[in-house]
Formats: structure tokens, sequence, C-alpha cells
């Protein structure tokens, strides 16, 4: 009879480790090809270092030095908290983001749980709808804000005497802005459910408000804290939208700005950037602490849970579902319809005037084809250097001391808020003594700067898809003396292309829409759609600024549907070969 | 007698440290030039290591790897001289399977004319010449792992690693499999490394086997010589069915299980040792021709009976010993005593088939 081994077995042996310790573990010699995987890793890894690490050293160097660069130790930041105004945003900002976060998760909840749990009719359309504010920069809120409840607001009359800018505007305009950040992650944390638990429960007769609270909620635990930290955090440090309807009110983000490029004290602009790294640092190391935790919840053999009609509450949740798409709409369809007014409030007649007079005379829809170049690249150059550092990190083999620092430098970033990474940047390729001073104002540091800030979410989605194939393909491929490139450009990027697409794509919006780092570093030849947004409000071209927002939603959503026909096309083609 | 192959393999004190856990303890083996071996052991005991090891996708802590007279010890997989199979097959799933054959081929500017000729040899050799053009999607798992096999020899390599091949298979595709993969083997003459933890399998593919345990070895022998001569109480446990009983020696050239005294041929420092273990395998027990003065006999009531086929396995209880054994008897013997449970029975086991282990040193 065969025996089960016994549990503890493989017992270090005494005197083993100082074996070990005496004589060097051997290691295998590289072979040449290896060693190309190697420096390509070590390349990576110093481009992250550059580009990621550096800058914000900076900034903390930055606070320690007073206006001429003189080392004043911890004074930027006595200064700083002795100054009522600024010690005033740091309440601001934290109350604003953790108001948003309040109102808009059980929002968000509400909506992912209709969307997974309901058998509610045009599912597909509302998540989309509810998806559109990530087409568009954050201040897209903002703007439509302006035109319905502004000073010259169709809808004043419904606010009394009270006003949008400050933070109500602001507070309005982020739960917009960040409904569809939470909804993702809600919609995947509620779909993450064994289906086998409600039947158990439904068996036992356990009434839908019990299994909802017994099951449903401490399924989706996780999905919530995730969400409520992703909302806190981008309430936090966004930019667009204080910039635009803050009036007066002031908060971190744009602090940070009036600081550095109002009155060039980068002292306490760097205070600020390290006040506002260090909320985002935490709640981003909870969110990691959660995600990892997540991930055991569901196993293989789950079943995924089917919602079963129920007249009365599909009904209500397709009320609400509607009335949050319709507002999303309302949102949006009012700063495209404001772009076609010919002078609002005046004459409501349309036209292109804001695009023709306000955009292309006025020289500013350069912007729009830089912003077009910058998504382009990013896209392309972005998505193939991610992809290929994952695949380097995952795959190949050698330069083991290396790579975890690699790996830490890859999911860092999400943890930097843009407006402290594009701040670390100006610090850092300002200084003429930099070798790389060179990039300063050019296309290729909006370009690398972009990347790096949404390295990391693209970096997972290429680790995920790199960790779901088979793990041996690069064993055997070296069985056959074939180096790894082959197989990464016959198999690899074959096999991963959907998620090679997805990165691409996600690159490109972002890259159209973000404000916040970019902000600091465009010169007058690269400015940016989404800056010039901003620099279009200040300057009180409010249409023009609509105009140019519908420009990006517009082009932005055009990308999302070429993307989705691409991904189509594909999965047909490879039809053939994926599970038949 | 006849000369043995020389040794194309061979192993020197391999070790391997996983930080603090000693996956191998110092193993030393020769594999010889055209020879099946399996390693074989239970889950965790370091078989898939010590393939690795070899295959140079894991490096040792220590020891010396020679290969056809090569010291490859420190090289890369890539300079190394070995095809594996793995037990997910790591078919590449965008290829079609020509394509996948002829992978290694490609990049040894293997003329095209030629490349052709030899995967469509190679997809007859594992008897699939019609799936050149598919995926392996399309394939079933056992079709599959005949691809898997023909893309590791498609460059004729000198040593064939194969990690639990038909484990991912069910039963009947396995029994069929493991004949397919032998005859191939003995055609090509391929010396083959093959890690199981199915004994049978290791019993009826191997040409000699090496059973492992703890991350060390325990017996290397033909599958006979494992399967009659276990070197270990492990051994003889792990591979077949076994009776395997404390025991303490009675003098010289005796034993006592229990209160029963059987004579057995050991090694004299047994003879007072308290430590001892008796093995003896169910089909050496014997009922027929046995009396009351057939040497090792015993009376035996019958407590359960399992009807197997061709034999059926009987647990028996004898006078004065408390652990059950098992005695296995062919259909007609069970016809002709007329076995039922409950039944007084009079067995034997022939001196020379017990076997007497010490449970640890002296
Ligand atoms: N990379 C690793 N790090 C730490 N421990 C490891 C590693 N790889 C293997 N081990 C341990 O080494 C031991 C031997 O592993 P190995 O995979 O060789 O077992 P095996 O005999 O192939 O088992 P199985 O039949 O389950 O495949 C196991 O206890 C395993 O947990
Ligand atoms: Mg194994």
């Amino acid at each position: 009879m065969a025996t089960t081994p016994e549990p503890a077995f493989g017992t270090a042996l005494p005197g083993a480790s100082s074996l070990v310790g005496r004589i060097r573990a051997p290691r295998l010699r590289n072979h040449w090809s290896d060693r190309i995987g190697i420096a390509l890793l070590v390349l990576a890894g110093a481009g992250l270092a550059v580009f990621f690490l550096a800058p914000l050293v900076t900034i903390l160097l930055k606070a320690l030095q007073d206006r001429s660069g003189a080392w004043v130790g911890f004074a930027n930041f006595t200064t700083y908290f002795q100054t009522p105004a600024l010690a005033q945003s740091i309440w601001n900002s934290l109350w604003v983001s953790v108001m948003v976060t309040a109102i808009v998760i059980p929002l968000a909840f509400l909506f992912a749980y209709a969307l997974t749990r309901s058998c509610i009719r045009g599912k597909a359309l509302l998540r989309n709808i509810a998806m559109v504010p990530i087409l568009a920069p954050s201040l897209l809120a903002a703007i439509s804000f302006i035109f319905w409840f502004g000073n010259q607001g169709i809808a004043k009359a419904l606010l009394g005497d009270a006003q949008i800018y400050g933070a109500k505007g602001i507070v309005l305009s982020l739960c917009f802005a960040t409904f569809p950040h939470a909804l993702m992650i809600l919609v995947t944390a509620l779909s993450l459910t064994d289906a086998r638990l409600y039947e158990a429960a439904y068996a036992l007769g356990t009434p839908r408000w019990r299994r909802f609270l017994t099951i449903t909620l401490p399924g989706a635990k996780y999905g919530l804290i995730s969400a409520a930290m992703v909302v806190f955090t981008y309430a936090l440090s966004d930019f667009g939208i204080p910039k635009v309807i803050g009036g007066n009110f002031n908060m971190l983000a744009t602090d940070i700005f009036k600081l550095v490029i109002g009155q060039q004290d980068f002292g306490k602009g760097a205070v600020v950037g390290i006040l506002l790294l260090a909320p985002v640092a935490i709640t981003y190391a909870v969110d990691t602490w959660v995600q990892r935790r997540q991930s055991a919840l569901l196993t293989a053999r789950s079943v995924p849970y089917v919602p079963k009609p129920s007249r009365g509450f599909d009904w209500l949740m397709s009320a609400y579902c509607w009335l949050v798409a319709a507002l999303m709409l309302a949102m949006i369809g009012m700063a495209v319809f404001a772009s076609f007014v010919k002078f609002w409030p005046y004459d409501f007649t349309m036209s292109l005037n804001h695009y023709r007079m306000g955009l292309v005379e006025a020289g500013i829809f350069e912007a729009y084809v830089n912003s077009v170049t910058l998504a382009a690249f990013c896209a392309t150059f972005g998505a193939a250097f991610v992809f290929g550092a994952a695949y380097l990190l995952e795959k190949t083999r050698g330069a083991e001391g290396w790579r975890p620092f690699v790996r830490l430098l890859a999911v860092l970033p999400m943890g930097v808020p843009g407006m402290v990474l594009g701040l670390g940047y100006i610090f850092f390729f300002v200084q003429e003594s930099n070798p790389l001073h060179f990039l300063y104002g050019t296309m290729a540091i909006l370009v690398v700067n972009t990347i790096v800030h949404y390295y990391t979410s693209s970096h997972l989605t290429a680790v995920t898809a790199l960790k779901q194939i088979d793990n041996e393909f690069e064993a055997v491929s070296q069985s056959l003396r074939v180096p790894f490139w082959v197989t990464f450009h016959r198999v690899t990027v074959p096999v991963c292309l959907p998620a090679l697409l997805e990165i691409s794509r996600y690159l490109f919006v972002n890259a159209m829409t973000t404000v916040s780092a970019v902000v600091f570093l465009y010169s007058p030849k690269t400015t940016l759609a989404s800056v010039a947004i901003v620099n279009l409000d200040e300057a009180g071209d409010i249409g023009a600024a609509s105009a140019m927002a519908t420009l990006i939603v517009v082009t932005s959503a055009l990308v999302c549907v070429a993307y989705y026909f691409l991904q189509t096309w594909l999965d047909r083609r490879t039809q053939a070969w994926r599970q038949s | 007698m006849s000369v043995s192959p020389p040794d194309y393999l061979v192993l020197e004190h391999v070790r391997k440290e996983f930080g603090s856990f000693v996956a191998l303890g110092d193993v030393s083996l020769s594999v010889r030039a055209g020879e099946l071996l399996c390693f074989l052991g239970p889950s965790g005991c370091g078989k898939t290591t010590l393939l690795r090891i070899i295959a140079g996708l894991e490096t040792q802590s220590a020891g010396r790897i020679i290969q056809g007279g090569r010291d490859i010890s420190l090289l890369p997989p890539m300079k190394r001289d070995y095809g594996i199979v793995f037990q997910s097959y790591a078919l590449f799933p965008n290829l079609t399977i020509a394509q996948n054959v002829a992978y290694g081929l490609v990049n040894r500017r293997v003329p095209r004319a030629e490349r052709d000729r030899r995967v469509a040899e190679l997809l007859t050799l594992v008897g699939l010449p019609d799936s050149g053009p598919k995926y392996p999607a399309q394939l079933s798992g056992g079709q599959q792992q005949r691809i898997a096999i023909a893309r590791a020899i498609a460059t004729s390599p000198g040593l064939m690693l194969l990690d639990e091949p038909l484990s991912a298979l069910d039963a009947r595709v396995r029994v069929r499999l493991r004949g397919e993969i032998r005859s191939l083997q003995q055609r090509l003459a391929v010396t083959t490394i093959l890690v199981t933890h199915d004994q049978e399998e290791a019993l009826t593919m191997a040409d000699r086997i090496v059973v492992m345990n703890h991350g060390a070895i325990e017996q290397v022998g033909t599958p006979f010589e494992v399967y009659r001569n276990p070197a270990t109480p492990f051994v003889a446990d792990f591979v077949g069915k076994t009776n395997l009983l404390p025991a303490a020696g009675a003098g010289e050239g005796r034993v006592r299980i229990g209160d029963q005294r059987f004579a057995c041929e050991f090694d004299g420092a047994f003879a007072k040792r308290t430590d001892l273990k008796v093995f003896f395998r169910p089909e050496d027990v014997q009922v027929r021709g046995v009396g009351g003065e057939t040497p090792n006999s015993a009376a035996a009531v019958v407590q359960g009976l399992e009807f197997l086929g061709s034999y059926s396995r009987l647990t028996l209880r004898l006078n004065g010993i408390d652990q059950a054994l098992i005695a296995d008897l062919s259909v007609n013997d069970l016809a002709e005593f007329r076995v039922k449970p409950g039944d007084t029975l009079r067995v034997a086991v022939p001196v020379d088939r017990l076997r007497v282990f010490a449970a640890g040193p002296e």
C-alpha cells in the first residue's frame, strides 16, 4: 500500500545553512540571449528610476531648500503651517474628499448592484453612459456645472442665493468625475461572487435583505474599500475641477500650482507636494493590501451568479439607473451643447463659432493636435514599453537582485498624484546641470511623464495577461534553443494582444484627458488640449473651453469605438485557436 | 550476461535548497544511454526539482551534472541538449500543430523543404499525420501530449525529459499512451527520464526506476527488483500492495511477529533487534498445499473478501498478531477453497519471500 508522506519532511538539516554560507551556491552561466534580456531589463529599470524615482527624490530635497537653493531644514514646513490660508487647504482638501467618497460610493454601489444583481434591460447602454466621464478631462464636469448653475447658468435660479463656485461645485463635479472609477471596481467586486452561497441561503429561506447583509456586503467588502480609496485619492489630488469651479476655495492641488507657477516658491510647493503624497501613499498601501486579500476570494470552482427577474425590484433599480444616466447625459450634454451656442447666455443659435474662432483662428487648435500626438505616442511606444518590461520581469531569468526593485518602481506610480509627479518633473528637469535638461519643454517629456503617470494600471494589466499564459513556454523555447525574443513575438504578443490593446487604449484616453502632471510641463509649442481648457477658462473664454472639451470627449469616444472594432476583428481572426 | 550500456547522464552529489528547506539531499545517479528511467515518489519528494535541475531550469545548490561526458552543471538551458515535455504540454496555442513541431527547427535554419519533411515524419511517428494545419485547442489532451513529444524530439536531442506527461489525461488514454510513449522511446533509442508519482506507470514503462522520498533516493533498480526486492520499508510500502508488520529478532534466522514466530533469511545483526519490519507481498501468501507442518504457516480468520476480477483480496487475521494482513488469491484458489468471510484457513509465506528491514540504524 502506498503511504501518504508525513506532513513534516524535508527538514532543514543542521549545519546545512552553514555549509551554504561557506560555499557560494553555483550560478548558471548566462547565454548571450539571456544577457540581452538582462540588459534590457536593467535599461527598463534605469528608465523608471530616472523618470519616476529621481523626480520624486528631488521634491524631497527641494522641500529642505530655500529659494536660493540653500539648505534650510524644515523651515519651509514651519512657514507653511504658519500661513493660515495654506494650512486651511489641508482641511479643505480632506473634508471635500471625504464627502465625495461618502456620496459616490453608495450611489455607485447601487448602480453596480443593479447592473450585476437585477434583470433590468439595457445594462450595456447604462454602463457605457455611466462610463462617459472617463473619456473627458475631469474638469468637463466643472465646466458643465458652470453652464448649468454658474453666474450665467440657465438653472441658476434653482440655487437661490447660493453660488456654485466653491466647495459645492467642487464636490458635485468630483462626484461625476469619480463615479465611473468607483463603478468599475464595484461591478468587478459584485461579479466575483459564488452563486452557490446564494442558493444555500435561498434554500434556508433567508430573506433578500438578509442575504444582502450576510453575503453580498461581506463579499463586496474589499471592492468597497478599494473603490473608496480610489475615489478619495482622486478627489484629493484632482487639479482641474477646483481650478475651474473652485473660486476662492483653496485645495492642496491648486495650492501647489499657485505656489510653483505663480509665486515660483519651489520650497513651499514641495512641502505641499509631500503633504499630498502622504495620505495618498497611505490609501495606496491599504488598497494594495486589500487587492491581495481579494484575489483569494474567488476559486476556480465558483459558479457565477445569475440574477432572477423580480418585478418590483427590477423596476426600482431601472428607475434609479436611468436617473443616474440622465444626470450623466445632462452633465456631458451641457458642455457639448454650450460649445455650439453662439453667445451664451444671450444668443442660443447653434454655430461653430467657438470651434472656428475660439480654437482654430485663435491658434489653439494646435493644442488638440498636440494632445492627439501625445496620446498616439503613449498608446504605441508606451504600451510597447510597459508590456515589454512586464514580459522581461515575469518571463526571463537573471539579474534576480534587480527584479524586485523594478517591480516596485512599476507599481509605485499609482500612489503618486499627477500634481506631485509633475512637480517632481519640473524640479528635476529644469536644473540646467541635469544632462536630461534638454528634454524640458519638449513633447518627449510629456510622453514620458504620461506613461509614468499611468504606468501601474497598464503594468498590472500586462502582468495579469502574462500570468495567464503557460509559464513553461519560455522553458520549452530554451530547450529548443530558441531565444526569448522569438517566442515573445511569435507567441507571447499574439496571445496577449487583447491585453496589449487594452493598455494602448487606456494610455491613449488618459493622455487625451490628463491635466494634472502635464500642466507643469508644457511649453508654448507643446500646449495640450486639456491644459488649453484650463487656460481658456481662466481667460474667460468658457465657450471655447467647452468646445475643446467636446473635441476631447469625441476623440476619446471614437478611439474607444475603434479599439472595440479592432478587438472584435481580432477575436474573429483568432477564434480558431482560442478555446474552441 | 550482457554488458550494460555506458552511462549517458551522471549526477554527482546534487543538492538543492530553497532557503532553509532541503528539497534534494545528496543525489547521485547515472542514467544509461538509451534507457527509460523513471523518477518515482510521492508528491513533493523533489522529482520535478531534480528534472528541472537536469534541464537547467533550476540551479543545484551543489553537485555536478555530466551529460555525454560534458560537464553541464553550469550551462544555461540553451546550451544543453534535451527536449522537454511538461504536464501542461505547453503547446503554443496560436501556432498550428505543424508550426509547433517545427518551432525548434526554424531557429536552426533547417531549409524549408527539409523542415516540412521532418514535421510530416514526426507527425506520422506520433500517429497524427493529418493534424498539421490544426491548432492545439482542436486536439484532445492525449493528442496534444503526443504533439508535445513530437516537438521535443524534432531536433533529435540526446535526452528527453518528461514531467508527469500523462497525469492530466483520463485513465484509459493514459494506459494507451504509456505503451505508445514506451515504444516510441525504444524506436528512437533516446535516453529518457520520466517523472511520475504513479507506480503502475513506472513499473510498466521503465527500464529502471529511481524511487525517491524526502529529497533522497531510496532505491534504483529495474521494475522487477524494486517490486520484488525493495531496499527500504518505504519502497516496499510505496510500490505495490504490501504487508509490512512490526517484528523483533528471535535468534538466528527467526523473527517474532506478535506471538508468532517465522523463519526467514536475514542479516545476523538483526537477531536481537526489536525494531524490525517484516515485508511480504499479498500474492506471496499461499493456501494451496499448506498443512500444520508447513514452515511459516498459521491459522487465519478471513475477515473480508474483495473481488477484483482475476484475483480476490482477502483480509486475514492471524492468531496473536494485531495487524490484519492482506492476501491475494487467484480465482481458481478461491473456487477450490471456497473461502468466505468468517472461515478459518491455514496460510503460509515461503521463507524466501519474507524480507526483514531494520526500522532505523542500530
Ligand atoms: N521554487 C521553490 N521554492 C520553494 N520551495 C520549492 C520550490 N520548488 C519546489 N519547492 C519545494 O520542493 C519540494 C519538492 O518539489 P517538487 O516540485 O520537486 O516535488 P515533486 O516530487 O515534483 O512533487 P509532485 O509530485 O507534487 O509534482 C516541495 O516540497 C516543494 O514545495
Ligand atoms: Mg512535480
